[in-house]
């Protein structure tokens, strides 16, 4: 049973939370990487995949909108511990009465904040200038959340290496998330993928996403929906075990 | 009777803290408490281990063996709670650069939980005081070194905290911003306030410091009142003399019973030793004899400074 100080003390650590998404908000979603490797990244590649190719504009909409969730959720977590390793304010951050679980879902927050408004955008040029239909609303609605948080923990887990430079972790959550994007069934479904690469694709949760949001648009998801939210969920809990077992490990390093 | 209980009622009480990195230990069993309402020195060389012990108690970093507690709550069993009565101002840390002087304050104050009538009015008194009031809608990045850690301060502040741990507040400040701290945490602690001080400023460390601990290689080494330290370390007390005209020869100063050695800056001369009222008794006999006269002669305690060099490496044992 829970008393009180226990009440008080998961609302405090909300509360915690709220105002690490509020700083992340006010310093973060515009930082240039995150525009670079959050919006732009998947603008051109959508580009590069779409130019040249005889594929109707609503049918690359599905793959849009779950690689726009895909990097703009993942974009803020690499960013926020090395930025404020190397300004100097982390120190202050992690000896506040907030516990590093809580300003890591702060940090999850943020990602999943973003990651969800930026990719409406997608849902809402794809209504307007494709012929793309939305099948099942809530379907989209569901897998965009569940996508965001899953991808958001995953930025999370990449920040916590201690790094000289925010742009080294940049780097290796690029080196994480780029070889997934093409495993994932975002270009090619993953039935029409080489045998080697479907055995490679159910442990990308991008997969699971992208199928849900695919599933969305009125198309045959590869996976079961059940299975896409129960693996969205243990991706999520996974990624986010590990980064608070990281980051606590790493917190000190770098200071 | 219940007043006095207060007063010396440990705020921070630390028992056989131990830091190793590696084969390295940088804090090493250390015990020491810190009592309410003190400004608590924390003394030591460069790499002695006062960041790591201020590390530790902060919750930025956990200690490898031994405990400690800040308000009776363990700073690892309890390191939230613990950190609830704490504010930090740390060395290198710095303020959100791309945020308003007012939006950095509001910040912490609202990761701390400060009521929001509360954060405003405490805000707008806290950078009144800390002469931020002008710089109030400006981002923090235009701002000074000093001006800098004033808002530093303001946010530790701004928490309403009842340990304020400072690491190196007025390290390489402007004199005006120097000062106005040491005045603001003076009077804070006047209110009530524990400090908990890493500086190696021993001006600052003997001036306002209620007792002072000082670390080297990752030991306590002497902790007390500076003027007990000061009067303890009895090979550094000296003789000050000058002399109108001339001076007596070095050689017979130095041969006078108890004296260690003479060491003279320009006109002034000082005679070490443990014994210093003969010893001035002797000199004024010398003097005599050899048909000098004194023009100054007084007994010394060593400064603050001479104390820390004394436990930290220049003055062997006692």
């Amino acid at each position: 049973m829970s008393t009180y100080s226990d009440r008080n003390r998961w609302s405090r650590q909300l509360h915690g939370s709220l105002v690490i998404l509020k700083k992340n908000v006010l310093l973060y979603y515009l930082k240039p990487p995150v525009l670079i490797f959050g919006v732009l990244f998947p603008v051109f590649f959508f580009l590069a995949f779409k130019m040249g190719r005889n594929v109707p504009p609503g049918a690359v909409v599905p793959g849009m909108v779950a690689m726009a969730l895909w990097f703009t959720a993942s974009a803020i977590g690499p960013l926020v511990t090395p930025w404020e390793r190397r300004a100097k304010t982390y120190e202050r951050l992690i000896s506040s009465p907030i516990s590093l679980r809580s300003i890591l879902a702060g940090d999850v927050l943020s990602g999943f904040a973003f990651g969800c408004a930026i990719s409406v955008i997608p849902v809402i040029l794809g209504l307007f200038l494709t012929n793309a239909e939305i099948a099942n609303l809530p379907l989209l609605i569901g897998g965009i959340l569940a996508g965001a948080l899953s991808f958001s923990s995953l930025g999370v887990l990449l920040s916590a290496p201690p790094a000289a430079s925010p742009s080294n972790i940049m780097l290796l959550s690029n080196l994480v998330r780029l070889p997934l994007l093409f495993v994932s069934g975002i270009f090619v479904p993953i039935a029409q993928m080489p045998t080697w690469a479907g055995w490679i694709a159910p442990l990308s949760p991008l997969s699971y996403a992208s199928a849900l949001i695919r599933a969305s648009y009125g198309s045959v998801s590869y996976f079961p929906v059940w299975l896409c939210f129960l693996m969205l969920f243990v991706f999520t809990a996974v990624f986010f075990a590990a980064s608070c077992r990281f980051h606590r490990m790493y917190r000190a390093k770098g200071l | 009777m219940i007043e006095k209980a207060a007063e010396t009622e440990s705020v921070i009480k630390v028992n056989s803290l131990t830091r190793r990195f590696g084969n390295l230990t940088a804090v090493d069993g250390i015990d020491f408490q810190v009592n309410r309402g003190e400004i608590f020195g924390f003394l030591g060389p460069n790499g002695a281990g006062k960041t790591t012990t201020v590390r530790m108690l902060t919750g930025v970093i956990e200690p490898t063996s031994g405990s400690a507690t800040i308000q009776g709550h363990d700073i690892r069993g309890e390191s939230i709670l613990s950190r609830e009565h704490i504010a930090v101002v740390p060395e290198q840390a710095n303020v959100y650069l791309d945020l308003s002087v007012w939006r950095n304050l509001m910040l912490m104050a609202e990761l701390y939980g400060v009521p929001r009538n509360r954060r405003i009015s405490e805000g707008e008194r806290l950078l009144d005081a800390l002469g931020l009031m002008n710089k109030k809608d400006s981002k923090a990045r235009e701002l000074s070194k000093g001006l800098k850690q004033r808002l530093m301060l303001c946010a530790a502040l701004v928490t309403d905290p009842e340990v304020l741990f400072l690491d190196e507040p007025t390290s390489g400040l402007d004199v005006q911003s120097a000062r106005l701290i040491r005045k603001i945490v003076r009077e804070l602690n006047n209110d009530g306030l524990t400090v908990f001080l890493t500086t190696h400023n021993m001006i600052e460390a003997g001036d306002i410091c209620s007792r002072v601990a000082i670390i080297n290689n990752g030991r306590i080494v002497a902790i007390d009142t500076p003027g007990n330290l000061r009067s303890m370390v009895r090979k550094r007390h000296y003789v000050e003399a000058v002399f109108r005209d001339q001076t007596p020869p070095l050689k017979k100063m130095e041969s006078l019973p108890g004296v260690t050695r003479v060491e003279s800056d320009q006109d002034v001369f000082k005679l070490y030793t443990e014994t210093p009222g003969s010893v001035a008794t002797l000199l004024v006999v010398l003097t005599m004899d050899i048909g000098l006269e004194l023009e100054q002669l007084n007994t010394r305690k060593p400064s603050l400074e001479d104390v820390f060099l004394y436990y930290t490496g220049d003055g062997g044992s006692e």
